[in-house]
């Protein structure tokens, strides 16, 4: 073009400043058909959804494995998406009914009529003796408490006592992963992921059923 | 601290408006939903790739480029229903409100045009970007979106949303 383009349009034009909103049910209706299509391709690689709980909002994520994270809000769940997908894929979606069963039976746990999980679990996020220590927490029964030291000398490390605090307050599945059975020696209660509140709310839980 | 790719459900929450509102614009209400849903979908598939810091919605407009391609080609292939294809859902109520209109407007512009007008004044895309997407150059984009634009107000009229 040899003469500078008249500048006749505005930038921005009229004609679309102000389209209404995409309306929700449009919304919700390709979002389910994103997650239909992207289980169907074996793209999903992390479902989230969150639950109302006795000790507040819980965020639940599973991989095709498993239940991979349970996180309290006091982790803020914000922060817990962006380090799956650092951690785990970016490929992550907001997929309530892949964890319809998970919910279910957190539901009832807090209901006090489940005593254990039947759910598979993903340890993908805990490594080493981390990981070992929290395959043993499962051991401890519904209503029990064990001291770090006897978790220690389970996970076949007598002396590793910190680092099965460490394991416990860095586990990934808390309340399905029972960490908050894990006290101290002298009987207190210890810390514990969720705050000590949640823990004494578990505990309390499970005494009384 | 080495920058990472958030969530792939932020992108969907955050670009996917913007997205349908070009899929409408180029390919019209009822074709939208196939295309936005087939670009996530391709999004998504190719997204650990991406670069982080990339700029998003460009990078999911080009995806939505190439599925409207493929789509306007498929529908010159298509031969006339004989029927009415019963089986396709109708757009919601609202779908078909006040944009409907203009997203019909749209479909009677050329190709080129569509695509400069939904990229630049739909997306927000500066001409070069949109002439690196379309192919020629940024003052042909810019004149085929004027010329777009040009039209809509004669057949969209004077009684569009201001």
């Amino acid at each position: 073009m040899m003469t500078t383009h008249e500048p006749r349009e505005p930038e921005r034009s009229d004609l679309f400043v102000e389209l209404p909103a995409i309306d929700e049910e449009t919304t919700r209706r390709l979002h389910d058909r994103l997650v239909r299509e992207a289980q169907t391709a074996g793209l999903l690689d992390v479902a989230y959804r969150t639950i109302d709980s006795p000790v507040g909002p819980l965020l639940l994520a599973t991989t095709a494995k498993g239940l991979v994270r349970v996180a309290y809000g006091c982790e803020d769940h914000e922060k817990v998406l962006e380090r799956l997908a650092r951690d785990l894929s970016p490929r992550i979606l907001h997929a309530p009914a892949r964890l319809d069963a998970a919910a279910k039976e957190i539901d009832e746990y807090f209901a006090g009529l489940r005593r254990g999980f039947d759910l598979p679990v993903d340890f993908s996020l805990a490594r080493g003796f981390r990981r070992l220590v929290l395959t043993r927490l499962r051991a401890i029964g519904y209503g029990q408490t064990a001291s770090y030291a006897a978790i220690a000398i389970a996970a076949g490390n007598p002396k590793a006592v910190r680092a099965v605090g460490t394991a416990c307050a860095t586990n990934p599945i808390p309340v399905v992963v029972p960490c908050h059975r894990v006290v101290r020696s002298d009987g207190s209660i210890g810390q514990y992921v969720g705050g000590v509140d949640a823990k004494k709310a578990l505990l309390t839980l499970e005494a009384a059923a | 601290m080495s920058a990472t790719l958030p969530p792939f459900e932020e992108i969907v929450t955050t670009h996917g408006p913007t997205v349908l509102r070009v899929c409408r614009a180029v390919l019209g209400p009822m074709d939208a939903d196939d295309a936005w849903s087939e670009t996530f979908l391709a999004a998504l598939r190719a997204y650990p790739t991406l670069r982080p810091g990339s700029n998003v919605e460009a990078w999911l407009v080009t995806i939505a480029h190439r599925k409207a391609i493929d789509q306007t080609r498929a529908r010159a292939r298509r031969p006339l229903p004989v029927d009415p294809l019963p089986e396709r859902p109708a757009p919601s109520d609202a779908d078909r409100g006040l944009d409907g209109d203009l997203w019909a407007a749209m479909q009677a512009l050329p190709f080129k045009q569509r695509v400069a007008v939904a990229y630049h004044y739909v997306a927000g895309m500066p001409y070069a970007d949109v002439a690196a997407l379309t192919g020629g150059s940024q003052d042909a984009a810019r004149r085929a979106a004027a010329d777009g634009i040009a039209t809509l107000r004669k057949t969209y009229g004077e009684g569009g949303p201001r």
